[in-house]
């Protein structure tokens, strides 16, 4: 305010007040309060009553202190916002509870010299946790993912070049049958392969066929992740290439598909996190197996899923203790691989700054 | 700002000043009502100061010519009966109001039109003597020749300023022998050489706006085209850049020739020898006048014309 040249504090006046602290503070208390006098004398009774009368008394608290404080279009947007908030932290309790369960159950008994060097040929599942492994499912996932990947990431972006950059006279029809594709029940994936590979091409069970298995599921979910990636790459690059003189396809290779590189990379990310872990159609195709298979394309291959749905069956205490380190260890392949695949596919200009 | 900036590049044009404004003179005083004169009084200034290359030819390349193009989106008529020759060497630019066809028209030349599914074409692009729409013709060859800088800076962003620059080489597969000269040569033509020859290697998308537009004119260059289409190409620049890019054009135009499609009145009578005036009064659009710039804003011969470049409407 002075005219001498005062320094200035950098402050935040759009922060709440110590006054408005001390509201929101008794608004909390009153919730809490007010919550456990209603579960206490009325006939809401158990967890699930004071969550639901927790969700109810936090929004007509908020709302009523906002539209005392100012007026009602502020009510209503402070309501809005804490049910925004109830229904963000349903999610992250559902996925923090899921990944607490699974450390909780399958990290604690790991011993990882036996697991990663030994299958479970010589081993019954009911032996102790110190014998047997499960690198047989190690090595069968990577085999039926990487098939499974090789086949359905040409076949999904090619699609999706197709519906968005050639826009062929058939481009509404397959995207159609690609978001048809998307619904389709895992299960009828692993009678497909199981029906035409299997029975009418007489094939037996093996690897490769479970990769065929997965690719059927992969590439809807690549092709239309893919697809919408490429919608967001602005006409005007297409156009500027093209007006230099390039052809469809080198305008695709050099500049769309460079542009679209991350996203592409996520598209491929999200199909094996569809695949990875499925049951239902290795079940049909791969036969299971608990020896070392290194041959993809002949004889009776395993999977984390199968390791996991066999070791259940048996029901055992040890076995389901291995079912809970086969989900457990399939968790961390799968987030250290797409941490990897984040870091790698990050758009080149921001990794190298 | 611009204005002041004017009498230095175009100190070389005394002479041919000298006679247009001679011409002005004549006619304003038999025709020109007291509110032109005074309305257009700074553009003509300004376009008269600039020499109006007409029928000067540079050697070893031929203009453009659009003879009677129409143009539809669907079943909408946008452009009727269009006819402007491009002579080489010149620049045009061509002014109107928003929706009056100006960017159909410019895509018309270069075949960028028929990328909008919904649309038709009629009449004749004629470069080199021969029309751009025959069947047969090599639709990437004339992209080649007829290059466009677009509205809205739009340099690759998974390529380098130099990769930029090179990438209709690449693009067009085209073998070139000491890339880094051409790289050079563009960019200074261009009038970015200075701001980027220590970063080079740096993506593009770091650049300011006006320095990506002058990167974009880098890389239509480097396929040395004949024609050069610019779209607005300063409208979402300031002014230092835009005064850069008019430099940039004045210079380009001793090579090769320019047709800018503008909203500003100044840049038009600034940068350009020929002006063509567009209108579309809801139906399809149309060129009311095409002349010298000098003469378009001196002396126009429509009265819309003459109400536009006075702004009085549009």
């Amino acid at each position: 305010m002075s005219q001498s040249a005062a320094i200035v504090k950098p402050q935040h006046p759009w922060k709440l007040t110590p006054k408005d602290l001390i509201t929101d503070l008794v608004g909390v208390l009153f919730t809490v309060v007010s919550t456990l006098a209603i579960v206490g004398f009325s006939p809401l009774k158990g967890k699930l009553g004071f969550v639901l009368t927790l969700i109810v008394m936090s929004i007509v608290t908020t709302s009523a202190i906002s539209g005392f404080k100012k007026d009602r279009k502020a009510a209503v947007n402070a309501s809005t916002s804490v049910l925004v908030y109830i229904a963000a932290s349903f999610v992250l309790i559902a996925l923090a509870s899921v990944i607490y369960e699974i450390f909780r159950l399958g990290a604690t008994q790991l011993s990882p010299g036996a697991m990663f060097t030994q299958d479970m040929s010589q081993t019954a599942s009911e032996s102790p946790l110190t014998e047997g492994g499960l690198i047989h499912a190690v090595i069968g996932t990577f085999y039926i993912v990487t098939f499974a990947t090789i086949l359905s990431t040409p076949i999904g972006i090619l699609t999706a070049l197709y519906i968005v950059e050639v826009k062929g006279r058939f481009s509404g029809l397959v995207r159609f049958f690609v978001q048809a594709m998307s619904g389709v029940p895992s299960i009828v994936a692993g009678l497909f392969i199981f029906a035409v590979w299997m029975v009418q091409l007489g094939n037996a069970y093996s690897g490769l066929a479970g990769g065929l298995a997965l690719t059927v599921l992969m590439i809807p979910t690549v092709a239309r992740t893919s697809e919408e990636v490429l919608k967001l790459i602005p006409s005007d690059l297409r156009e500027a290439g093209l007006a230099l003189g390039a052809t469809q396809w080198r305008t695709v290779a050099m500049v769309v598909i460079p542009a679209a590189r991350s996203g592409l990379i996520t598209a491929v990310i999200l199909g094996i996190a569809r695949i990875v872990g499925e049951t239902a159609p290795l079940l049909l195709t791969i036969g299971g197996a608990d020896a070392i298979n290194l041959n993809p394309t002949q004889g009776n291959m395993s999977a984390f899923p199968y390791f996991v749905w066999k070791n259940l069956l048996i029901g055992s205490e040890n076995a389901i203790s291995r079912a809970w380190q086969g989900v457990f260890v399939l968790m961390v392949i799968v987030f250290i691989f797409f941490a990897l695949a984040r870091y790698f596919g990050a758009a080149k200009g921001s990794r190298k700054k | 700002m611009n204005n002041e900036n004017l009498p230095e590049t175009s100190n070389n044009r005394e002479e041919n000043m000298s006679q247009i404004t001679g011409t002005q003179g004549d006619t304003s005083t038999s025709s020109s009502t007291p509110a032109r004169t005074v309305a257009t009084h700074s553009l003509s200034d300004v376009a008269a100061a600039r020499s109006a290359k007409v029928g000067k030819p540079v050697a070893g390349s031929t203009g453009l010519e659009a003879k009677g193009i129409h143009a539809w989106f669907g079943k909408k008529h946008v452009l009727e009966d269009i006819s402007l020759d491009f002579f080489s060497g010149t620049v045009t630019a061509l002014i109107g109001p928003s929706g009056c066809g100006k960017s159909t028209f410019i895509r018309t030349l270069n075949r960028m039109h028929e990328f909008i599914p919904t649309a038709a074409l009629a009449g004749q692009v004629i470069l080199d003597g021969k029309d751009v729409y025959d069947p047969g013709v090599d639709v990437t060859q004339i992209r080649l020749k007829v290059g466009m800088v677009f509205q809205k800076p739009n340099p690759f962003p998974s390529m380098t300023i130099k990769e930029n620059v090179l990438s209709g080489l690449k693009l067009a597969q085209l073998k070139i022998e000491n890339a880094d000269e051409l790289l050079e040569s563009c960019l200074r033509r261009a009038g970015l050489w200075n701001e980027v020859k220590d970063r080079l290697n740096e993506y593009g998308g770091a650049l300011s706006g006006g320095q990506q537009q002058r990167l974009c004119i880098a890389r239509s260059l480097a396929v040395n085209p004949q024609v050069l289409l610019m779209d607005e190409p300063c409208s979402a620049l300031d002014p230092g850049s835009t005064l850069r890019i008019e430099e940039t054009i004045r210079e380009l135009a001793s090579t090769i020739s320019i047709v800018i499609v503008t909203h500003n009145m100044q840049q038009a009578a600034r940068v350009s020898d020929y002006t063509g005036f567009f209108l579309s009064d809801g139906g399809p659009g149309r060129l009311i006048e095409s002349s010298t710039t000098s003469e378009m804003f001196t002396n126009p011969k429509e009265k819309r014309t003459e109400d536009y470049v006075s702004g009085r409407f549009g």
